[in-house]
């Protein structure tokens, strides 16, 4: 005779049957309230559509007539990208020590966490934008916005290595008398270092990607060249920067990736 | 000399690691501290040179109160004791030679440290305490391409580069297979007796401990239980310093751990 049961199923996430469907059917009701009232003005649609099929006619065939003017836009952008990296970098790696819990004391900490928070929390098209405004158009606001953008992603992320350091090496450093800044350099920095090539080298590809995009608010760069061909309705020009971006990013993106395998 | 007088120390608000300990270790002998996981082994040596803080209590070296001193009084301080430890806590990415010379970074400016211009009286003792323990071909190399034997004889080096008043070891043999194991502690047995340096080894291995060292301390709960010759430590003491590891289990804790 058998008396185990045959069936089995697995528990539900939300065990009361009666809050489970009443959460299905809330769930459900908001998606076809909301698809009902969505504000979409199908005649602004296809009106939208015959204007984006004038700008595709307008764009084909790409015109590299004006590759000086690329050219330059593109090296204007790539010495952006290496200035603000070499700057991101160097204000990074203090402050990364500033952040990192089991390196520095309490008040550093949080006051390097918040420079950090901050460096991270707005966009680089708007701290572009209020560059600008600070410095004037040109390559200098743009040098500068990456810099903060760099300092979000160098600095978090180097502080975050220095937590997870193998600490025996900073015992063993504290042991024999050494002072702090040559504890720092001998028992943290060659631990990071790899960390640290690998950050500059993604952060130089990430820039120079970034700088396309902040140029369209003025800060310089083959970004600004891009912005005065759509403005001018130089279409054509415009799909050629597009396509010569699109290229350069995937021979930095491979680059990058080539010397970051290559050093882990 | 060093004299400990009611060292305690204390986590939180917890019971004691360590419960008013006395202890005096002088000339060059070697001594084995034994005691299960647990026993405050670690929690002693550490709260030696305060990279763990004392709660209370005295540790006096040749004449200096360690437990009263400033924090820039301490780093300099810090510079007579020598330590090794069990993870070598080497730094992996840097030569033998930069490691050995880590042993002085108490005494030479940063930025010498920094641009690695050694002075020339530093090199030359390095040359010969490596040469002494063998390591000296491996100069060049970086730490993290040597054997675990290399890697602690590069460890006893960077400490004895220090020219310490005492060394403190830190269960030394315990990533280290049991050959090597043997080496590492008849290096410190001739060390001690060569350079008349008072040396305290905190060690699992209990043959070992017998076989290598000039007295024994067993400890257990934060107590000193057991002080005397190697000779002295029979079934009766093993058993109340292990006390709940099982009598017939004694040899392999002896040789596993």
């Amino acid at each position: 005779m058998n008396t185990q049961r045959s069936t089995w199923r697995k528990p539900s996430f939300i065990k009361n049957p009666v809050l489970r469907y009443g959460i299905y059917a809330a769930l459900t009701l908001y998606v076809v309230i909301t698809l009902a009232t969505l504000p979409i003005d199908w005649a602004r649609v296809s009106d939208g559509m015959q204007r984006a099929q004038r700008i595709f006619n307008g764009a084909f065939p790409p015109n590299f007539e004006r590759s000086g003017l690329l050219i330059d836009g593109f090296l204007e952008s790539l010495k952006i990208a290496i200035l603000a990296t070499v700057g991101g970098i160097a204000l990074s790696v203090p402050l990364a020590f500033m952040a990192a819990r089991n390196i520095s004391i309490k008040p550093i900490y949080f006051l390097g966490r918040g420079i950090i928070i901050v460096a991270r929390s707005f966009h680089p098209v708007i701290v572009a934008i209020i560059f600008v405004k600070a410095v004037g158009f040109g390559p200098f606001a743009g040098a500068l916005t990456l810099v903060v953008y760099s300092i979000g992603f160098v600095a978090k992320l180097l502080a975050e290595r220095i937590e997870e350091i193998d600490f025996g090496q900073v015992e063993a450093m504290r042991s024999v008398g050494a002072g702090f800044l040559s504890t720092l350099i001998y028992a943290v920095v060659p631990q990071i270092m790899p960390r640290l090539v690998g950050l500059g080298i993604y952060q130089l590809d990430s820039n120079l990607r970034a700088s396309a995009v902040v140029g369209i608010v003025g800060a310089g760069g083959i970004g600004a060249t891009l912005a005065n061909a759509f403005g001018r309705y130089d279409y054509d020009f415009a799909l050629a920067i597009t396509m010569v971006i699109v290229g350069v990013i995937l021979i930095s993106e491979a680059v990058s990736g080539f010397i970051r395998k290559r050093i882990a | 000399m060093l004299k400990i007088s009611k060292l305690t120390k204390r986590y939180g608000s917890g019971d004691p690691v360590l419960k008013e300990l006395d202890l005096t270790v002088e000339g060059d002998q070697l001594t084995s501290v034994i005691g299960s996981s647990g026993a405050g082994k670690s929690t002693l040596l550490r709260c030696i040179n305060r990279l763990v803080e004392p709660t209370s209590g005295s540790i006096n070296l040749n004449g200096t109160e360690f437990t009263t001193l400033s924090r820039g009084e301490l780093r300099i301080a810090r510079r007579r004791i020598g330590m090794v430890f069990q993870s070598f806590n080497l730094i992996d990415r840097l030569t033998v030679m930069e490691n050995v010379q880590s042993g002085r970074l108490g005494y030479i400016s940063t930025w010498a440290a920094l641009t690695r211009r050694y002075p020339r009286e530093d090199i030359r003792h390095a040359y010969e305490l490596m040469e002494r323990v063998g390591i000296a071909h491996y100069a060049d190399r970086r730490a993290d391409e040597l054997s675990g034997g290399e890697r602690q004889r590069v460890g006893v080096v960077r400490a004895l580069m220090q020219r310490p008043e005492i060394l403190l070891a830190d269960e030394p043999t315990a990533s280290l297979d049991p050959k090597t194991s043997e080496q590492i502690m008849s290096l410190l047995r001739d060390l001690a007796s060569e350079l008349k340096l008072p040396v305290i080894i905190n060690i699992h291995n209990v043959t070992e401990a017998k076989e290598y060292s000039d007295r024994i301390v067993g400890m257990r709960y934060g107590r000193i239980i057991f002080d005397d010759l190697p000779g002295k430590l029979d079934k009766p003491e093993m058993d109340e310093i292990y006390a709940g590891v099982p009598a017939m289990d004694r040899a392999e804790v002896g040789a596993v751990a």
